[in-house]
């Protein structure tokens, strides 16, 4: 019964819709009963109400071009920097020998606890942010650009040697074009750390712009609205994971 | 041509250090690492003590590791993950397996795990404190969400891929669910147990950490904020080599101990 249930095509995503809204309407009730303090978690129908005066007063879209930014500084730099860490660690194979292991133990390194580090280095503005992205973001990138190059199947590059091509043309026209799935593979994960730490950071050093929202209606004490600001960073964070999934999914070769 | 390389070779080996390439060649990288930091020490290009000298670094770290109360701020942090880690991973255990088995709950409800996962956890640290106030229970739930995430979609993913012919053994021998849980399901599927919780440990680290540099009193977190306050850059980076030398260890640990290595070697 349940799993001809399961079988239709719409019923799981109702079911999760469906519960979602049930919480928070269960939420709602033993707020207004009083079984839960509306001084600590704040009703869900004064989040909703929250949105337009988050919005317009506290200059949300501003602060989302602010984030955005940033995080856009921090991946074109990730982007660079490790694409070329990625394609020197290939072209020297000692050199990838020899350090391969320690790019992989500072991907695995909590380094955005490096953030007073930054701040005494950088000072406390939109640098310091920027910095924190891209040294989150950098270690999968030439991970998987490395990856991506030393996978690229024998007989593409056997055919670039068939045509005697130049070490140049061998990486534009073979190396590079095969191992781009597995590169934006590297890409997405480095943005996504990359965005993560730069709200994170933004919390944390009270500056910038979504991070700082939170921390801001935080103090304040306005708990619908911090709420509310916690709701749109996550929406945030989840168009971005669902755009370069999509986009990654549309670089994937077909099998 | 091959005489000159038939003379030159033992010449060469004569020159050569003890030390196969790779092994020099790190030895040689860490040696030109030490030299530019004492440089950039030594020149007073940035301001004082931004870079310290190594020296320094070093009796920093010398200091923080002999100091009693080092280790009571580490063991107040240890506590702190130690605890987020059970909550944490057993609840993202029991959503794993309930996702992981059946396609009904994982069609409806892995989605929003799965896209809640890579969200910056720390903007929840209000509501946290709000929740379980200023004291380590904040630090704790933080942690605690921190790890959740990896550890249900880890065992989610592994339970999915678990042999059907194991399964069928299980029921076939009539074993009730905890039994197919601890017989069948959690043995086939060590390996994104254990990924699962090597993932869970370390971001469990950064978000008890982070949480620690916000608003407290005590633990390594709160070292660290405590040592920029004051301007002790020896002693943020004498920490922030422990802190490191402890996540990479723990994750590199728990990775051998539990044949992560086998499943990339093979």
């Amino acid at each position: 019964m349940i799993g001809s249930v399961a079988k239709h095509k719409y019923f799981p995503a109702a079911l999760g819709i469906g519960s979602l809204f049930v919480f928070v309407a269960l939420l709602e009730l033993l707020i207004r009963v009083g079984m839960i303090n509306r001084f600590i978690v704040p009703m869900p129908s004064d989040i909703v109400a929250a949105f337009p005066r988050v919005i317009v007063e506290e200059h949300v879209l501003q602060r989302f071009v602010l984030t955005a930014g940033e995080a856009f500084s921090a991946s074109v730099l990730v982007t660079i920097v490790g694409v070329a860490g990625g394609v020197v660690l290939h072209r020297y194979n000692l050199l990838r020998l020899a350090t391969e292991t320690w790019v992989a133990a500072i991907a695995a390194a909590p380094l955005v606890l490096m953030y007073p580090l930054y701040l005494v280095i950088f000072g406390r503005s939109a640098l310091t942010i920027v910095m924190m992205g891209f040294t989150a973001g950098i270690a999968p990138v030439i991970l998987k650009t490395l990856e991506g190059l030393l996978a690229t199947r024998r007989v593409l590059i056997n055919v670039g040697k068939s045509f005697n091509l130049t070490p140049s043309q061998q990486f534009w026209k073979i190396l590079f074009p095969a191992a781009l799935p597995t590169i934006f593979v590297g890409l997405r994960l480095g943005l996504i750390f990359a965005l993560i730490n730069i709200v994170g950071v933004e919390f944390l050093i009270n500056f910038g712009g979504l991070g700082q929202l939170i921390n801001e209606l935080a103090e304040r004490y306005d708990l619908a609205g911090m709420y509310a600001a916690i709701c749109f960073v996550i929406l945030v964070s989840i168009s971005v994971f669902l755009l370069t999934e999509r986009l990654e999914r549309w670089l994937r070769p077909v099998d | 041509m091959v005489e000159t390389r038939g003379l030159s070779l033992p010449a060469a080996r004569s020159w050569a250090l003890p030390l196969r390439p790779v092994t020099a060649l790190r030895v040689a990288i860490v040696v030109g690492v030490v030299v530019i930091w004492q440089a950039i020490s030594a020149s007073g290009w940035l301001y004082r003590d931004v870079v310290p000298s190594l020296l320094t670094i070093g009796r920093a770290l010398y200091a923080t590791l002999s100091d009693p109360i080092f280790y009571f701020h580490l063991g107040t942090t240890a506590y702190e993950i130690a605890i987020a880690m059970v909550i944490g991973g057993l609840s993202g255990l029991a959503v794993g397996l309930l996702l992981g088995g059946s396609r009904l709950l994982s069609r409806a409800y892995e989605a929003y795990l799965y896209y809640l996962g890579p969200c910056p956890k720390i903007i929840f640290f209000p509501v946290m404190i709000m929740w379980f106030g200023v004291g380590p229970g904040s630090k704790v739930a933080m942690g605690a969400i921190s790890c959740f995430f990896p550890v249900a979609l880890n065992i989610a993913g592994g339970m999915r891929e678990i042999d059907k012919v194991l399964i069928r053994v299980g029921k076939s021998f009539r074993a009730n669910t905890w039994q197919m849980v601890t017989k069948i399901y959690l043995p086939a599927m060590r390996h994104p147990v254990i990924n699962g919780v090597r993932l869970g440990l370390g971001v469990a680290l950064i978000g008890t950490l982070l949480a620690e540099t916000k608003l407290s009193n005590r633990g390594i977190g709160f070292l660290v904020i405590q040592a920029y306050s004051i301007f002790n850059m020896p002693q943020m980076y004498a920490l922030l080599i422990i802190l490191f030398v402890i996540a990479i260890g723990a994750n590199a640990l728990i990775g051998r101990f539990g044949g992560l290595d086998d499943i990339k070697a093979s």
